[in-house]
C-alpha cells in the first residue's frame, strides 16, 4: 500500500489530538478529543470547523473565454441544467456513466468575478477524483482547459448556526450570501495578512455555513484563525457523516455509486425538468428518463428504525410478510434525533413514508418506519 | 470478591455462584459514546467465548463475549432506555449481565487488574 497523502492541515489535526485514519488515501482525523457526538451536536448548537482538504478542486476553462463553452461540454457529462448558471451560482449534480449510473457527484459553481465568470469551478470526491479527473480530459473538448489545484489549494468547511457570525468578523460581505452562491474576496479579522479565499455558503450537515477554498499557507493561518473563536470546534469524519446522514444526504460509494441513476437515488430534484427526456443530450440520459417512467425501480428513503437498535449499512430492508424489499445503504445513531436514523434502498412500492417495514438486525427483525429526509431539519440561508 | 478481565476488554465479577460482566473502562474510552446495547435473554446458556451482548457506539457494534461459561440470570435492563450509563459507570452501573457459573476454573486464565492494565498499556 503507498503511503497515505496528507492535507496542510494535517499538523494542525495531530496538535488538536486528533485521531486519524485512512480515508481515501489521506490520514484524516476521525475525531477529537470531544468525541464523535459531541462534535455532531456542537456543529448544529454552533459552529464546526471541517478540513475537507481531501476533496478534489478543478477549473474548467474555455480557450474562447466564452461561459457556454465550458456550460455545453459540462452539460454532456452531467445532468444539471449548466448553462443557466449565473456567475456566482453554484449547483449540486452527478457525473454518470452511459448507463445512468452515478461515477460521482459533485458541486459546479460558475465563478463570478469580473472577467472570471466564464470559468467553472468543480469540487469532487476524494475517493473518485482520480477517475473524475480522468474523465474529464476523456470528455472535454480541446478548448475547455481541465486544472486540477489539488496541490495548491486546501478546502474547509464551516458549519452551524454561528458560522456567518464568525466568518463575518474576518468580512461582514459574507452574511450577503445566501445558500448555494458563492464569492471570492479577503479575509482579515486579526489576521496579521488578509487572506484570498473562495467562499460559498453551502456544505454538507444541514445547517447554514460555508464552504471556504484558499491557498494551502493561507489556509493553515486561516484554520488557527476560526479556531480562536470559542463558538468553533474542529470536527472529524465522524461527525461529519452523522450530521450528513440526518440531514439525508447522500454519501458516495455507500448511498449512491455506479450501480444506481440519479432517479432511483431520490436525486431527482437536480435535474432540471429540461433533462429529464431521454434526449436530453448527456451520458446516461436514457436511464434518467426510463428510470423516471419505470414503476418498478428501486428508491433511496429515509428509515427510522422503531426501537433504539441502530441498523448499520448492508441491512436487510423486508416487508412485513418477510419479503426482501432493499437494504440499509447508510445507519446508524443521530446524536440530534437521539435515536438511530438510516438511509437504503427498497421496491418502488414501498417508497412512501409511514409504510411499515421490517430490518434483520443480528437474525432478528425489528420493527420501522419509511420516513421522509431529513431527520434533522435544514437551516439553510435563503435570504431574509 | 476480585475483578478479572479478558483480552477483549471485558470484566467479571464473582460473587458465590454468580458472576456479573460488564466492559473495562479502557473498552468505552476506545468505543466512545455507547448509544444502545443488546443483552441477551435470562436462561440463555453460553459457553466460554459465546457473543454475550452487542454494544453500539455512534460509530460501530461490537461484540461482547461471555468471559466464562453459565446460564444468564439477570441483565442491566436500565440499559435499555440509558445506554451511557456504561460510559459514565463502565464497572459499577453500566454492567451488562449475571451468570451462574458452571465451572469456576474457567476464570484461572483471566487476567487480574494489575496484569490487566499492563495489558492495555501495552496496547
Amino acid at each position: 500500500m503507498s503511503e497515505l497523502k496528507k492535507t496542510a492541515l494535517h499538523g494542525q489535526h495531530v496538535d488538536l489530538g486528533a485521531k486519524m485514519v485512512p480515508f481515501a488515501g489521506y490520514d484524516m482525523p476521525v475525531q477529537y478529543p470531544m468525541g464523535v457526538k459531541g462534535e455532531h451536536l456542537h456543529t448544529r448548537e454552533k459552529a464546526g470547523l471541517f478540513d475537507v482538504s481531501h476533496m478534489g478542486q478543478v477549473f474548467l476553462t474555455p480557450d474562447d473565454k466564452d461561459f457556454a463553452t465550458a456550460a455545453k461540454a459540462l452539460e454532456k457529462i452531467v445532468p444539471a441544467d449548466i448553462q443557466s448558471l449565473e456567475p456566482g451560482q453554484q449547483r449540486y449534480s452527478q457525473f454518470l456513466n452511459e448507463d445512468g449510473g452515478i461515477l460521482d457527484d459533485l458541486m459546479i459553481s460558475r465563478l463570478g468575478m469580473a472577467g472570471y465568470d466564464h470559468v467553472l469551478y468543480l469540487v469532487v470526491n476524494a475517493g473518485c477524483k482520480d477517475a473524475d479527473y480522468a474523465h474529464l480530459e476523456k470528455h472535454m473538448p480541446s478548448d475547455v482547459k481541465v486544472s486540477v489545484k489539488d496541490d495548491t489549494l486546501s478546502l474547509i468547511a464551516l458549519q452551524g448556526p454561528r458560522a456567518a457570525n464568525v466568518l463575518a468578523c474576518l468580512n461582514p460581505e459574507v452574511e450577503k450570501l445566501t445558500f448555494m452562491t458563492h464569492t471570492d474576496l479577503e479575509l482579515k479579522g486579526t489576521l496579521d495578512a488578509p487572506v484570498w479565499a473562495h467562499i460559498s455558503r453551502s456544505g454538507y450537515t444541514g445547517e447554514d455555513g460555508y464552504e471556504i477554498s484558499a491557498k494551502h499557507e493561507d489556509m493553515v493561518r486561516l484554520v488557527d484563525e476560526l479556531l480562536s473563536y470559542d463558538d468553533v470546534e474542529p470536527i472529524g469524519l465522524g461527525a461529519r457523516d452523522s450530521l450528513r446522514l440526518e440531514a439525508g444526504l447522500c454519501l458516495y460509494g455507500h448511498d449512491i455509486d455506479e450501480s444506481v441513476s440519479p432517479i432511483e437515488a431520490g436525486l431527482i430534484w437536480s435535474v432540471q425538468k429540461h433533462r429529464r427526456d431521454a434526449d436530453a443530450g448527456y451520458l446516461g440520459a436514457e436511464r434518467v428518463a426510463s428510470d423516471i417512467a419505470d414503476k418498478s425501480t428501486k428508491r433511496l428513503v429515509g428509515i427510522k428504525p422503531d426501537g433504539k437498535a441502530p441498523a448499520r449499512e448492508h441491512t436487510e430492508v423486508q416487508d412485513m410478510d418477510g419479503n426482501t424489499i432493499g437494504e440499509i445503504t447508510s445507519g446508524g445513531y443521530g446524536p440530534t434525533v437521539d435515536g438511530p436514523v438510516a438511509m437504503g434502498y427498497v421496491a418502488r412500492k414501498f417508497f412512501k413514508s409511514g409504510t411499515p417495514v421490517q430490518l434483520i438486525v443480528r437474525g432478528k427483525p425489528r420493527p420501522a418506519t419509511v420516513v421522509k429526509l431529513p431527520f434533522a431539519p435544514h437551516n439553510y440561508f435563503r435570504g431574509n | 470478591m476480585s475483578v478479572k478481565y479478558t483480552e477483549d476488554h471485558e470484566w467479571i465479577k464473582v460473587d458465590g455462584e454468580i458472576a456479573t460482566i460488564g466492559i473495562s473502562a479502557y473498552a468505552t474510552k476506545q468505543l466512545g459514546d455507547v448509544v444502545f446495547v443488546e443483552l441477551p435473554e435470562i436462561g440463555t446458556e453460553m459457553e466460554k467465548g459465546d457473543e454475550a451482548a452487542v454494544v453500539e457506539s455512534v460509530k460501530a457494534a461490537s461484540e461482547v463475549y461471555a468471559p466464562i461459561g453459565g446460564e444468564v440470570t439477570e441483565v442491566n435492563e436500565a440499559l435499555e432506555d440509558a445506554p451511557e450509563t456504561v460510559n459514565a459507570s463502565p464497572d459499577g452501573d453500566g454492567w451488562f449481565l449475571k451468570l451462574k457459573v458452571k465451572d469456576a476454573s474457567e476464570l484461572d486464565g483471566l487476567m487480574d487488574e494489575a496484569k490487566y492494565k499492563a495489558y492495555c498499556e501495552s496496547l
